[in-house]
């Protein structure tokens, strides 16, 4: 009888491997925790454990006011703050009904699309230093390093900008800034080419990623994963395309969509995003309209009783802001939809029957921000 | 100019006048280990220093540069901090192994020296069967990587080290095959000789097709042998943290960590000795000023210069390549080298028995 | 014979890739020292020049008659997500022996403040402002709360 009830170490059946890789581990980058069974080299089974960085942003926006509950979410997901910060805003905005001026609108994309590169270039040397290329790391730092000084320049910050706020931007744009831009475009375009050269063709890389960790369209979608983790299976759910949001249904840009659906196909993607975003910055920065920066709102500002949603397209995916109003001027419940949670939670089927340095691979290629999945 | 010969010669000399000649030969032995131990530690922190500029310079780094002059020192102050650092034995491991295995590593390291001829006629053992003894005492290596892994009783090590052994077993092959290009073209297995043969050119020059192929099989096979990225299996840090050595810290890391780096220097000078013409000058023609002045290049610069050449070719792909993945290792070796490795003997044979090389 | 030319294609393919990754990483080790992504942080101290927008730390700006603009308020600290700012208010009587609020200390937590903007965004009279500096490591947490104030500083004539 007791057998009934003991609890079995799953292991001890299965005559598996049990290893923890993090919360400390080269390849979490962060702490995520990864409960990995092995069989040999192979990987049975893959349970993330969350939770070591909890901070409850969630709740703690609570207790914040509309204007104050913002710069919180530049610690999700700390690679594309802005766009957190912009979702955020635009949420508000909803709710308080403001129009927000075209200048600001312009300004708000042009960071977004700015945070999305650096945010891609990061991505792409971790990337490469997940599977053991430790140069292009050095080297996407110098291109995130010059739009670090962009923002910095005009933001006041490189990471945490809390640039966005209800009704437009915080300042006006720095009078190099659209000179700073135009270089930066001109600097990355001689050199994403040479990204390819050392990474995307090389042989090994190659054979590290085609044909590893494949998420059909199906999975893609039933596990709700978004971003280009969802494109590199072919599903087309790009929000700045499906639901333009501010000055997106005025630019052309493309979608890229990759149908393999394994890792060489998000990081195409990917690398195809970074080309993108800078078509995109082309468009915008020379024609920012003048005017003013922020629409006028009241110095407190208070949600009428309701229910509102918005949603941006991250660099990971699609983060939704869901908040619940009460009308006062604190948020009576604030919802995160965060791209990397569920990107995560597919992990443990794409990994399944792949070798360990396939999940280093896999895990490398969602693009996964720990401090986003766990909030 | 005193070359490392006369020097060698005059101890000799002098040695076996002082004392019995068994004696003298017991002084021979000491002032070897010796010098055999200070090359170790020289060879270390140069090595070291020298990854650490390369990989800074291909990254836009400056490298050290705060202890001594250029940062020369940092892998001085490195040693000591390792050398006063706590070696710590876990609870759980296998003591006796777990202390061994560093010391049996770095041992097989030091054997191989023996038949690498650093200069002309310096040789600590020129022993007939050279290119075998390197090749069987290297093999030797894996035992401590397993007892390590196996000894630490952590999964990561585990992994590391069965990795490890079923890349170092498999990678041994083509290497062995690369040598045995050289031997069959030389018809000796003796060091000295093979040297000697190519002072009329170097087998890289001499051999044409067969070498070039035997040559780059060499440089990908032994790059695995060493455990050297792409190939760092055993270590792999976003996958195994540090694989092998998981649990070591201290002194008996840094005996791993040394091993690591002369073993890359023994098996750059073999490739230097086999291939490049060890000690021997380069050579156009005969009798040109351009070979007279190449002679004046002592004998020890060239065999230094050659080997350091390697040895950056090694660091060179350590800094550029992803990592492969354990099962494409294997097919690599397997399905790549292996075959290709047995048709070039196949053609060097040929090459040999016609007489076709220069 | 398809096999086998398959096989060779392969192999060559593979060089040729490698190659170029190594000629780039090549060409970088060749031309070091002419591009640097790193800075030499403590040597550059004399030379490294923040933006002026740059959030390192607030403080209340003084003139040379000692001298600020902050009436106490308290905006600032409504506005600040965090509790970083104390305003602690006084009264000060005027010659017409008439009460007016003004400032009595300013309290700043650097340990707690997220550079976020909000409080200076907040402030009516532009009292205070974000500082540059950003070397704020000290030994003793407490001497990361901050009197901002500056010794017998009083409000600037003018400002309401
Ligand atoms: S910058 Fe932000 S956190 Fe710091 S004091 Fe001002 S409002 Fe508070
Ligand atoms: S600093 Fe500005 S906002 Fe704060 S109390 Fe003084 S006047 Fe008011």
């Amino acid at each position: 009888m007791y057998r009934e009830t003991a609890i079995v170490n799953e292991s001890e059946v299965t005559g598996d491997l049990v290893i923890n890789m993090g919360p400390q581990h080269p390849a979490t980058h962060g702490v995520l925790h990864l409960v990995v069974h092995i069989n040999g080299e192979t990987i049975r089974k893959v349970e993330p454990h969350l939770g070591y960085i909890h901070r409850s942003i969630e709740k703690m926006s609570e207790s914040l006011s509309y204007r104050q509950f913002i710069y919180v979410t530049s610690r999700m997901d700390y690679l594309s703050s802005h766009i957190n910060n912009h979702a955020c805003a635009m949420c508000v905005e909803k709710g308080l009904q403001v129009e927000v001026p075209p200048r600001a609108q312009y300004i708000r994309v042009i960071m977004d699309e700015l945070t999305r590169i650096a945010s891609h270039t990061l991505w792409w040397g971790a990337m490469a230093m997940d599977v053991g290329a430790l140069t292009p790391f050095f080297l996407a730092f110098r291109e995130r390093e010059m739009i670090n000084d962009i923002m910095e320049e005009t933001c006041g910050a490189r990471l945490t900008m809390n640039y966005m706020v209800p009704g437009g931007v915080m300042y006006d744009l720095h009078p190099l800034f659209q000179q700073r831009v135009k270089e930066f475009i001109k600097h990355f375009r001689s050199k994403i080419d040479e990204y390819d050269e050392l990474v995307t063709g090389n042989i090994i890389f190659q054979n590290r990623m085609k044909g590893v960790g494949i998420l059909t369209k199906e999975d893609a979608v039933s596990y709700g994963c978004s971003g280009p983790t969802a494109r590199g299976s072919g599903v087309s759910c790009d929000i700045r395309k499906l639901y333009p949001y501010e000055v997106y249904d005025k630019v052309q840009f493309d979608e890229p969509l990759e149908t393999a659906g394994d890792s060489f196909a998000r990081y195409l993607v990917r690398l195809q995003e970074l080309r993108q975003s800078m078509s995109i910055l082309e468009q915008l920065i020379d024609d920012i309209p003048e005017g003013d920066i922020q629409a006028k709102t009241k110095a407190v500002l208070k949600l009428p009783k309701g229910e509102f949603y918005t949603r941006a397209e991250t660099a990971r995916g699609e983060l939704g802001v869901y908040i619940v109003s009460e009308g006062g001027t604190t948020p009576y419940r604030i919802k995160y939809r965060s791209p990397g949670f569920s990107n995560l939670s597919a992990l443990d089927h794409m990994a399944r029957g792949g070798k360990i340095g396939d999940l280093v691979a896999m895990m490398g290629t969602l693009d996964l921000v720990i401090p986003d999945i766990d909030r | 100019m005193p070359s490392l010969e006369h020097i060698a010669n005059l101890v000799h000399d002098w040695l076996n006048a002082q004392f019995s000649p068994g004696l003298a030969l017991f002084f021979e032995f000491f002032i070897i280990g010796v010098l055999i131990i200070g090359l170790f530690s020289i060879l270390g922190l140069v090595l070291i220093m020298m990854e650490r500029k390369v990989s800074a310079w291909m990254q836009l780094r400056l490298g050290p540069n705060r202890v001594g002059p250029k940062g020369m020192f940092q892998t001085v102050a490195d040693t000591v901090k390792l050398i006063v650092k706590e070696g710590m034995t876990p609870d759980g491991v296998d003591k006796l192994l777990f202390n061994l295995a560093p010391f049996i590593v770095m041992i097989v390291a030091m054997v191989i020296m023996a038949p690498l001829m650093f200069a002309k006629n310096f040789q600590i053992w020129d022993i007939n069967i050279g290119v075998f003894f390197i090749t069987a005492i290297s093999s030797l290596s894996v035992i401590g990587i397993l007892m390590a892994g196996w000894a630490s009783n952590n999964k990561y090590s585990l992994l590391g080290a069965m990795r490890s052994g079923a890349q170092i077993v498999s990678y041994e092959l083509s290497a062995g095959f690369a040598l045995l290009t050289i031997v069959i073209l030389t018809g000796d297995l003796k060091i000295s000789a093979i040297v000697n043969a190519q002072s009329d050119g170097w087998w890289i020059f001499k051999g044409h097709l067969p070498v070039w192929i035997a040559f780059v099989i060499f440089m990908i096979a032994v790059t695995a042998e060493t455990n050297r990225a792409p190939f760092d299996m055993a270590e792999a840090e976003s996958e195994l943290t540090a694989g092998f050595h998981t649990e070591y810290s201290g002194m008996k890391f840094a005996l791993f960590f040394l091993a690591e780096y002369v073993n890359i220097f023994v098996v750059c000078a073999l490739g230097a000795t086999l291939f490049l013409g060890g000690w021997q000058p380069l050579h156009f023609g005969t009798g040109t000023g351009f070979n007279r002045v190449m002679d004046y290049i002592p004998s020890s610069i060239w065999f230094a210069g050659k080997t350091f050449f390697l040895i950056f070719v090694i660091m060179w792909f350590r800094w550029t390549f992803p990592r492969l993945r354990i099962d494409q290792l294997l097919n690599l070796e397997w399905k790549y080298l292996l075959p290709i490795s047995m048709f070039n003997l196949l053609l060097a044979t040929l090459i040999t028995i016609m007489g076709w090389h220069f | 014979m398809a096999f086998l030319k398959k096989y060779f294609s392969n192999i060559f393919q593979a060089i040729r890739s490698l190659t170029t990754g190594m000629r780039i990483t090549a060409g970088y080790a060749l031309r070091h020292g002419k591009e640097k992504i790193t800075q030499q942080y403590p040597d550059n101290k004399k030379t490294l020049v923040l933006p002026e927008r740059f959030r390192g730390e607030v403080v209340l700006t003084h003139d040379e008659n000692n001298e600020h603009a902050c009436t106490g308020c308290t905006a600032c600290e409504l506005a600040c997500p965090n509790g970083t700012i104390k305003i602690i208010t006084k009264f000060d009587v005027s010659p017409e022996g008439k009460k007016k609020k003004a400032l009595d200390t300013f309290i700043y937590h650097l340990e707690l403040c997220t550079m976020c903007n909000l409080c200076i965004e907040a402030c009516p009279t532009n009292a205070i402002r974000m500082a540059q500096t950003f070397e704020h490591s000290v030994f003793d947490r407490n001497k990361l709360t901050k009197k901002l104030n500056n010794p017998g500083s009083k409000i600037r004539e003018g400002v309401e």
